[in-house]
């Protein structure tokens, strides 16, 4: 709040208590009960998505299945809807189906609001690569959702500047250095891209490359937590190098000069995923057509892994009355042809599903008429995804990661970087401890 | 967070009204049914106020003496349960250091707002108020439009100013090779939030002390100048003085206002490394419960800013109170 925002009379904030309180019953209104009980009229289905023109996608199925209709409710996206799902959740109003990125399924799990759909959905399980699917049972024999969309890290840079300055595309991160070196030597006001504090995503995908396990459950029963392993410090120690070196920038992306840096060309290239073209469409409109895409820089020469950076799923809530109904929607609405193609006509995102990433559905994108293979490229790339591992309480880690990191990328000191990790970890720890769960450090 | 200022509304609608009606041919019985009168008026307001601020307060301070226990590896149902946790989280509370960190700054924030957004606001409003200003009414106006701008808008557009490759400013100072500041860097980020807050407030501190001082009696001017007084005398000996009740009351709503800063801070937060997800208190509170899912240490840290805020209202009302009663002894 402001310091004149707070200067109301009393009457206004007795009209604002009013107001709040009438849209809260409207929003009761538009929950989920269902009383009509199973035998008559149409089964009615709500789904919380944050990603545009779902809705539809849905009317689609709506067409199709009178029988089960389902209205989509959109949501702000990402770690907002986590806290909202599980208030929704004590309230004992949370939607049938759920859009649920796969680093939060521990964290819903162990909220008790996705709900067990082995029973009707296993048959899926063929549809997707095995890392994929490793993500919605968590290693268990349950299924908590059904995946619907993926982001394998990949390579971004301007062809046209690395061709003009003759700067190599790096194919392992010993190269990456280099060419941020030459980079920098050549183009004295550019950098080769950003390492950015404000999203964990990116690191944990290039911790998850380099072959981190940041939450593992052993045969006991117990919660190991290894954030500070051998593998993130390897990739924070390289990243903290070059910041510290010079070499890369330590700009947080997402903001209008990080935009403005990549429009002129002060940030040549980008680690990013297979969703980066949607962004650059925006960020960077006036370089379309001299981006070009390449695998991710590997840790030895020779290799092909790579680690995700977003994607989530679909999955079912605990509070439904139709679970199977639901987990019919959610099966269908992933792995069926005709809705993987309005998924990626639509809704613009790279499916999960295997069928999904080859064949005629997915048409280059327009920002890369350079590279009319795109996405066979990228479907090659996808197939090397590292399994993640992920934990109930990502929330906390990823939001250590924001401030700890943040403090180290200003410092431009190499070894914060290391201080930050170790701050992860521990800050992760204890916040499993002080809940309860049996949890070990690696 | 503060919903205090609902307390007493309503309460004067019902007296005239039961007097009124007491004057009726039997009296005895009109009486009685006029006095319970009062209450039904006060029902609505009663209702409001306990819906929307006792019981959420008192289910915030419920939550505060509870946390979450986990069983196992705390997956599936029945994993986790609400378990008592006396003054736990309290004490929690106040051995983070971080949080403690969060109250300094927001303090120290205060320490650059409130004189400098008070005292401009003062010089405009008597700027103002001097018989020889031209233009009042539109300077009035152009001082008072930032308050109109949403805290959001305000901060999102300072945001993109305080940015250097995208900042006009910024371009100057290159095009001109002056020294460019880092305005997100350490003690800078405490002037860029307090610039936003200074622009956006003191509009709406001028008006009030400005309706003050037009509700001052010309007479006294009149006899001030005859007695030979410059208008800088007038100001500091006449105006100052019977405007200082409604510079107390700004001062008052700015020491809230500054224990409560959320929106400058939140908007820029995206735009920097140098900016932690729990800089001013209540970001803390927001950074607990809605990113870290910890409603129970959320809710007493909540708890324990209100009472704070409430202490130190309380002790800032006694003081005014006695200042003011002494002013006019």
């Amino acid at each position: 709040m402001s310091i004149h925002r707070h200067q109301f009379s009393r009457r206004s904030i007795l009209a604002g208590a009013a107001a709040v309180g009438l849209t809260g019953t409207l929003a009761a209104c538009g929950g989920s009960d269902d009383d009509s009980g199973k035998s008559s009229g149409p089964v009615k289905l709500t789904y919380w998505s944050w990603a545009p023109n779902m809705d539809k996608v849905a009317a689609i199925w709506n067409k199709k299945n009178p029988d089960i209709t389902v209205t989509v409710s959109k949501q702000a996206a990402g770690k907002d809807i986590v806290s909202k799902l599980i208030t929704a959740k004590k309230a004992g109003n949370a939607p049938d189906l759920i859009q649920v990125e796969y680093q939060s399924l521990p964290t819903l799990v162990s909220n008790d609001v996705l709900a067990d759909i082995s029973k009707y959905a296993k048959s899926a399980k063929s549809e997707f690569a095995e890392g994929l699917w490793g993500m919605v049972t968590l290693g268990t024999d349950a299924v908590y959702a059904i995946p619907q969309d993926s982001g394998p890290l990949m390579f971004f840079y301007r062809e046209d500047l690395f061709k003009q300055h003759n700067l190599t595309v790096p194919t392992t991160w010993d190269d990456f250095a280099k060419t941020a070196r030459a980079a920098k030597k050549a183009l004295p006001n550019a950098y080769l891209t950003t390492f950015s504090s404000n999203d964990p995503g990116l690191f944990a995908g290039l911790a998850q490359q380099a072959g981190a396990k940041w939450w593992t459950v052993g045969d006991g029963g117990k919660w190991t937590v290894g954030i500070d392993d051998a593998a993130t410090k390897k990739v924070a120690e390289f990243w903290g190098g070059l910041v510290q070196e010079g070499v890369i920038e330590n700009q947080p992306m997402y903001t209008p000069a990080w935009n403005n840096a990549l429009n002129k060309g002060t940030n040549i290239a980008w680690v990013s995923a297979v969703w980066a073209p949607g962004v650059l469409v925006s960020s960077a409109p006036d370089t379309k057509g001299k981006w070009r895409m390449a695998p991710l820089p590997q840790w030895s020469a020779g290799e092909s892994v790579t680690g995700s950076w977003g994607g989530s799923s679909t999955g079912v809530s605990t509070d439904t009355k139709h679970a199977e109904a639901a987990a019919k929607f959610a099966a269908w609405l992933n792995t069926d042809p005709e809705a993987l193609a309005a998924l990626v006509k639509e809704v613009a995102i790279y499916p999960a599903a295997t069928k999904g990433q080859s064949g005629s559905v997915l048409t280059p994108p327009a920002f890369f008429p350079n590279q009319t293979d795109f996405y066979d490229t990228a479907a090659k790339i996808a197939a090397t995804t590292a399994a993640s591992a992920w934990g109930p309480n990502v929330q906390v880690a990823y939001d250590t990661f924001s401030d700890a990191f943040g403090k180290a990328t200003k410092a431009k000191k190499a070894a914060q970087f290391d201080t930050a990790l170790a701050t992860m970890q521990s800050a992760t720890f204890t916040d499993m401890k002080k809940q309860g769960f049996k949890v070990t450090e690696a | 967070m503060t919903a205090t200022p609902l307390k007493g509304s309503g309460r004067t609608t019902a007296g005239p009204l039961a007097d009124g009606t007491a004057t009726t041919v039997r009296p005895r019985r009109i009486r009685r049914r006029g006095r319970s009168a009062p209450y039904w008026f006060l029902v609505p307001a009663v209702l409001l106020f306990a819906a929307f601020t006792v019981v959420p307060i008192g289910y915030a301070v419920w939550l505060s003496l509870h946390k979450v226990q986990v069983k196992g590896i705390g997956l599936g149902k029945g994993a986790r349960q609400q378990v008592w946790n006396g003054i736990g989280n309290y004490t929690a509370v106040f051995e983070d250091s971080e949080f403690g960190h969060s109250v300094l700054r927001a303090f120290g924030y205060g320490l650059i707002v409130i004189p400098t957004m008070l005292g401009l606001a003062l010089v405009f409003a008597l700027m103002l108020d001097t018989p020889r200003a031209r233009s009042a009414k539109f300077a009035r106006l152009a001082i008072f439009l930032p308050y109109a701008v949403p805290g959001i808008i305000a901060a999102l557009m300072w945001g993109f100013l305080y940015l250097p490759t995208v900042s006009p400013f910024y371009y100057l100072l290159r095009e001109f090779h002056l020294p460019q500041p880092d305005l997100f860097d350490g003690g800078n980020l405490y002037l860029s939030f307090a610039n936003i807050a200074v622009w956006g407030g003191t509009g709406f501190n001028m008006i009030v002390i400005y309706t003050a001082l037009r509700s001052i009696p010309q007479e006294i001017y009149e006899a001030a100048r005859i007695d030979g007084a410059s208008d800088l005398k007038i100001a500091l000996r006449i105006k100052i003085p019977i405007v200082m009740p409604s510079l107390v009351l700004t001062f008052f709503f700015s020491v809230i206002a500054t224990l409560q800063v959320f929106t400058e801070p939140m908007a820029l937060k995206p735009l920097t490394n140098g900016l932690s997800s729990s800089w001013s208190p209540l970001m803390a509170i927001y950074d607990a419960a809605f990113l870290r899912s910890d409603i129970y240490g959320a809710s007493a840290t909540a708890v324990v800013l209100a009472l704070a805020t409430f202490a130190l209202s309380f002790t800032l009302l006694r003081v005014s109170d006695r200042y003011t009663r002494e002013d006019r002894a």
